[in-house]
């Protein structure tokens, strides 16, 4: 794994697992009676297993200086590996608190497997882990072809690989043991928030140096995204998380805001976090990956930087739309509506740019899973798009809000925008950057593409039907001015709904195992033949108007 | 407090609101701007180029 980089740069790396362990013993030693020293073991056991696998290596043979012909795509690999990872971990989890929420007893009555605790593990492991590692992975991907310029050093982006996936690891361990600090989606304690801005500080600088260097012009749009996201994230994460420790030796800590401006602050994040990590990084792998995969250029270009420009201005300001009916001043969440109904502007303009994009090249669509992959996410990019904005008008919240919809909701856009974007720039990407002509099963890739389409649409129609009972049966009243139903007559009625979802969530889960199977073993592919003397396969290309290859 | 409730709602009311239209304008403008529009056509069509190494 370290075999690419030379010996001075080895020997940093040792450098730096030794400042890990040092710190993890820190951690350790202070919070011995705490959570905290469980985590500070953590991280020594694992900065001292990766110091033995980078001595294991450290006297191999050094790259050769035509390594800088090439782009550095190791980081990337590593990447896609672990987002595959969490993708089959985080959807375990989520289809084990599915099948929990339809039969309770599925907790099997322990602390850690509960369905609190395992909740933000499910979404940890899926937005963070596999989302935030396709993004990393991507990103590099991306922004180095863009630019046609390699990333300047070695180091930083294994750094940035490694060290989130720590973060990852804290966050995911921390809540099996309790430690959460409460804010949905930014439940890891002030330790773990201090090292995710150590590693995303480094991952925009690396993001900068190499558009520094880039032999581009201009800065192709899907930069634009990637850019944002990172930076927008930094901003998020750093306010949201400001937080006093109980004491250096605690892994409690309490967030300095207060009261309706903590709930403001919480939900300018939440609704951020949505906007910026799983939309506009994954808006810049559709704007790169979809019209790469189908051989055409973006439908318009301009359309492109409109509805960035939009999108970046107005979901800034959509967050208070979680608000409603709340504390909070009436003319704040008026404010959050109304950008939240704008906003359906520019998300269609980037659907619509996708889908008009395709013109043309339809028949790929129709024999390549890959690019049907992206085609369907375009297509409930839209759909939830246009929910959102629709759930965020005050009236239509009052029905909606508490209840399953939202879930339904949420799972239209991670299921079917985010996850599938992400499996069909995957699968686009692995041949390419393991120098392989295709991916090991063309027919593997339908198999998942169908599994992982069902498995949506049956957990979303799902919620949708138990959301809008919900929300109708809380607001019956009887002819004497009581509620005509409790709170668990509406369980009950939800029962169905409950198996049908987690039926829809294994469904996606078996999909994504079938995908790890299939990188796997074209991962493990032998090597093909080297073409010519230089030992990188060009992109495979993708002739126009020729015959149409079977699915992959 | 410096700044009290009232402040605010009215800087978010005239100055947020001018600042957004005056984004907008240029957005358009720098989106319209009829020399940009062939560094905008290269830029669509460079992602399709088969080159796959950086450029030294």
């Amino acid at each position: 794994m370290i075999g690419h980089l030379t010996r001075s740069e080895r020997q940093l790396t040792l450098y730096m697992l030794l400042a890990v362990v040092i710190t993890g013993l820190a951690m350790l030693v202070a919070g011995k009676d705490d959570s905290l020293g469980v985590h500070g073991a953590l991280v020594m056991v694992v900065g001292i297993a990766a110091i033995f696998g980078v001595i294991a290596e450290f006297f191999e043979p050094e790259p050769t200086e035509n390594r800088l012909d090439s782009y550095y795509d190791e980081p990337s690999r590593i990447g896609i590996v672990f987002a595959m990872a969490w993708a089959a971990f985080g959807l375990f989890v989520g289809a084990w608190v599915a099948w929990q929420l339809a039969y309770p007893s599925l907790n099997f009555e322990a602390g850690w497997t509960s369905f609190g605790r395992l909740r933000p593990v499910h979404t940890t492991s899926v937005i963070f882990g596999f989302g935030g590692n396709a993004l990393i992975a991507t990103s590099f991907y991306v922004m180095q072809r863009t630019s046609r310029a390699r990333i300047p050093d070695q180091i930083s982006p294994l750094f940035i690989v490694f060290g989130y996936n720590l973060f990852c690891l804290l966050a995911v361990s921390g809540y099996m043991i309790g430690v959460t600090q409460s804010k949905e989606y930014a439940e890891p304690e002030w330790y773990a928030d201090i090292w995710l801005v150590i590693v995303w500080v480094t991952y925009f600088v690396v993001y900068m140096r190499t558009l520094l260097h880039r032999k581009e012009p201009h800065i192709y749009v899907a930069n634009w995204y990637y850019l944002a996201f990172v930076l927008i994230v930094a901003v998020l994460h750093i306010v949201n998380n400001l937080a006093v420790p109980v004491s250096f030796s605690s892994a409690k800590s309490y967030t300095i805001f207060a009261g309706v401006q903590d709930a403001m602050t919480q939900w300018w994040y939440g609704h951020n976090a949505v906007a910026f990590f799983l939309t506009a990084g994954f808006l810049g792998m559709m704007y790169y990956f979809l019209p790469k995969r189908a051989g055409r250029p973006l439908y318009s270009y301009r359309m492109s930087i409109i509805s960035f420009w939009g999108i970046t201005f107005f979901y800034l300001w959509a967050g208070s739309h979680h608000l409603h009916y709340t504390a909070l001043p009436q003319w704040v969440q008026t404010l959050g509506m109304t950008f939240s109904v704008m906003l359906l502007v520019p998300s269609w303009t980037a659907a619509a740019n996708a889908l008009l994009t395709l013109n043309g090249a339809w028949h790929r669509v129709r024999d390549d899973a890959t690019l049907r992959f992206m085609m369907v996410a375009a297509v409930f990019y839209g759909l939830t798009t246009f929910e959102g904005s629709f759930l965020a008008i005050r009236a239509v919240n009052s029905l909606s809000h508490y209840t399953d919809w939202t879930v339904g909701h949420v799972h239209a856009g991670a299921l079917g925008w985010v996850a599938m974007i992400t499996f069909g720039s995957i699968y686009a990407a692995v041949p390419w950057l393991w120098k392989r002509e295709n991916m090991y099963s063309p027919r593997l890739v339908e198999v998942h593409f169908w599994l992982a389409l069902a498995g949506t649409i049956v957990y979303v129609l799902a919620m949708w039907n138990s959301g809008i009972i919900q929300g109708l049966m809380w607001r019956t009243y009887a002819s004497d001015g009581t509620l005509a139903y409790s709170f668990l007559d509406s369980l009950v009625v939800m029962h169905p709904y409950y198996i049908a979802r987690a039926v829809g969530g294994t469904l996606f889960l078996i999909g994504a195992l079938v995908g790890c199977y299939n990188i796997w073993m074209t991962v493990r592919a032998p090597r093909q033949p080297m073409a010519g003397p230089e030992a990188d396969y060009p992109e495979p290309r993708v002739p126009v108007g020729s015959v149409p290859q079977a699915a992959e | 407090m410096g700044v009290t409730h009232d402040a605010l709602v009215w800087l978010a009311k005239s100055a947020g609101l001018f600042y957004l239209i005056g984004l907008s304008l240029l957005v358009l403008a720098y989106t319209f701007w009829p020399s940009n529009k062939t560094r905008f056509d290269r830029a669509a069509k460079s992602i399709l180029d088969q080159e796959d190494r950086p450029c030294r």
